[in-house]
């Protein structure tokens, strides 16, 4: 898979209620979850975020609650990807759960341009391509069953062939 | 009642030898990912009916198991709104459509992670899950216990199994003996500030030491409930005595309690003594930002919560009822209460703790996690601060996004809750 889009950074410990507030999480719609997308951090950013768009961040993306509203929420609003230099664990799980695409890569990406620079991500090859520079980072690989999960679109999925592999 | 398992010198931690238990592996090792049966999966009514939702993509009949399922309506309940009482209403439509037998209706329902070790829910050796973050809390018991999403949950809820990547484990231990005034939420404050927010991220973390070993189980359950908030992926204290009283007359049948190895592997280990540690209190916009109370003092406040699956537990509320007995709330503060459970509201009504609170004119509500999260029970507006025994004070937290939390323990919130400003609790004593 190969994605292309505008990449929106974003700094170190950015938590699930700066993701998506907590007054937001009567619902399990995702598009209305995306309407909410980091509003108290970036509180125009719901109406900048554009369906194929990159989110980047840095250390320990998605800490604090286990909500998966957060996730679903970047999903909802048609977020391609999130890399970011680490994750915390739940949404780390939680992104490969819902079959968000995620890639952790230790490089920094910090010299992006946020909400201009554009990205092309290669996710087979775990390689992110810097646009305006033609600089290209190597993401980490994920392990092989962590792939058959997001190559399944999710673990949903994945457990139902893993339970009944004829159905 | 238990049975002990010190015989094998395997060089594990507590955590590895659940793992591998639970996933039928001999030896697990940091790193391996392992798929384990799981003895309790938990969801609450915020993250229950996405998992609900997740579920019905399986189409199959039936849960896994209706015994090893919890689900705890505690949130937004007694219902905040419309969407909310959907949202609970969803919870209990599963749980008669599938028998599950812990579902906790308002009324019979706790804060869930003070309610499930309280009902006997929680056994050393067990590896549970729960679609919340707080869900490491149950490590005080000598489980292995975190959070997960809720297609998580789903997932174990119709197949009765979760993946892990084993972690590896921090050793933290605090000798000394504890200064008064300091309990288990101070200890892990100060742990957070030390190490960070990411500072066990994807660790267990293991909690010894001599004041460990004389914490009570409510402190316990404090230290290993901020274990999230530290990055770890879970957090325990070793079964012992004080774990077996706890235990006693909660839990039916026999349990297998596990212990680390003398020869275990440990990432990193800590040693901090606490002797001379003075209360902690974290300052916004993350539990990492701590410091010793005296650097907080004359920081005014406009609301104090004591509650939350972090404090709202009955030593919390005696240690806060101890600091303002007889005394009043500044004019200038709501202060609320906020009971964990049931049973710990009632116990505290027959201590006569709800009285003190009421005539020191303070709110005592009915268990929730209201405030906490933002929720409901307590909103911040604009401008205002807070400080609270709860576990989080990102932006935005307890209400508004230019609102502000301060985290400490109960005794701290509640001396601070009489002087209108942060305190130490020996200036209002």
């Amino acid at each position: 898979m190969i994605f292309e889009g505008k990449a929106w950074l974003f700094g170190d410990n950015i938590d699930t209620d700066a993701i998506i507030p907590a007054r937001y999480l009567s619902t399990t719609d995702p598009r209305e979850m995306a309407q909410h997308l980091m509003e108290d951090i970036k509180p125009d950013f719901p109406g900048l975020v554009k369906p194929g768009d990159i989110l980047v961040g840095g250390e320990n993306f998605g800490c604090g609650s286990s909500r998966e509203h957060a996730p679903w929420a970047i999903k909802g609003a048609g977020v391609s990807c999130v890399i970011a230099r680490s994750f915390a664990r739940i949404f780390y799980r939680n992104a490969i759960n819902i079959g968000l695409p995620i890639l952790e890569c230790y490089e920094g990406l910090s010299e992006i341009d946020s909400g201009s620079d554009r990205l092309r991500v290669d996710l087979e090859q775990g390689t992110i391509t810097h646009l305006r520079t033609g600089h290209v980072y190597k993401a980490e690989p994920f392990p092989p069953f962590m792939q058959e999960i997001i190559n399944r679109g999710g673990l949903i999925e994945y457990v139902k062939a893993r339970v009944n592999p004829a159905g | 009642m238990k049975e002990t398992n010190q015989a094998i010198n395997s060089g594990s931690t507590l955590v590895e030898k659940i793992l591998a238990q639970k996933s039928g592996s001999k030896k697990v090792e940091p790193g391996n990912l392992v798929n384990a049966k799981i003895d309790l999966a938990l969801g609450n009514d915020i993250t229950a009916p996405v998992a609900i939702k997740e579920f019905e993509r399986f189409k199959v009949d039936r849960v896994f198991d209706p015994e090893k399922i919890v689900l705890v309506p505690d949130h937004f309940t007694p219902n905040k709104d419309i969407a909310s009482a959907e949202q609970a209403l969803a919870l209990r439509r599963f749980s008669e459509k599938y028998n599950i037998k812990h579902y906790f209706e308002v009324g019979r329902m706790g804060i869930e992670h003070a309610l499930l070790p309280e009902q006997g829910l929680i056994k050393p050796g067990d590896l549970i899950i729960g679609a919340d973050s707080h869900t490491c809390t149950y490590g005080a018991l000598g489980a292995f216990s975190t959070g997960v999403g809720s297609t998580d949950l789903a997932a174990a809820m119709a197949v009765g199994e979760a993946w892990f990547k084993v972690p590896s484990t921090m050793r933290f231990e605090y000798n000394g003996t504890l200064p008064r005034w300091i309990g288990g939420k101070d200890l892990i404050l100060y742990t957070i500030g030390q190490i960070g927010v990411s500072g066990a991220r994807y660790r267990a973390m293991e909690f010894v030491g001599s004041a460990i070993e004389k914490l009570s189980m409510d402190g316990r359950l404090t230290i290993c409930n901020m274990a999230i908030e530290a990055g770890g992926k879970c957090g325990y204290v070793q079964p012992d005595e004080i774990t077996f009283e706890y235990l006693e007359d909660r839990v039916r049948g026999d349990y297998n309690a596990v212990y680390s190895d003398q020869d275990a592997h440990y990432e990193q280990v800590y040693n901090y003594d606490i002797s001379d540690l003075e209360p902690q209190v974290a300052f916004p916009h993350s539990p990492e930002n701590v410091k010793p109370v005296s650097k907080a003092a004359g920081i005014s406040i406009d609301q104090v919560v004591i509650g939350s699956c972090t404090n709202g537990r009955l030593e919390d509320l005696r240690d806060a009822a101890s600091v303002i007995k007889n005394k009043k709330v500044n004019p200038k503060v709501r202060m609320l209460v906020i009971p964990a459970t049931q049973q710990i509201y009632r116990q505290a009504m027959e201590e006569g703790l709800l009285a003190i609170f009421i005539d020191a004119e303070a709110v005592v509500s009915t268990p929730t996690c209201g405030p906490c999260l933002g929720g409901h029970m307590g909103i911040l507006a604009h401008g205002e601060r807070a400080l609270a025994t709860t576990n989080r004070n990102f932006v935005g937290r307890m209400g508004h996004p230019e609102s502000e939390v301060y985290l400490s323990g109960p005794a701290v919130a509640a001396a601070s809750a009489v002087a209108g400003k942060i305190v130490h609790p020996e200036e209002v004593i």
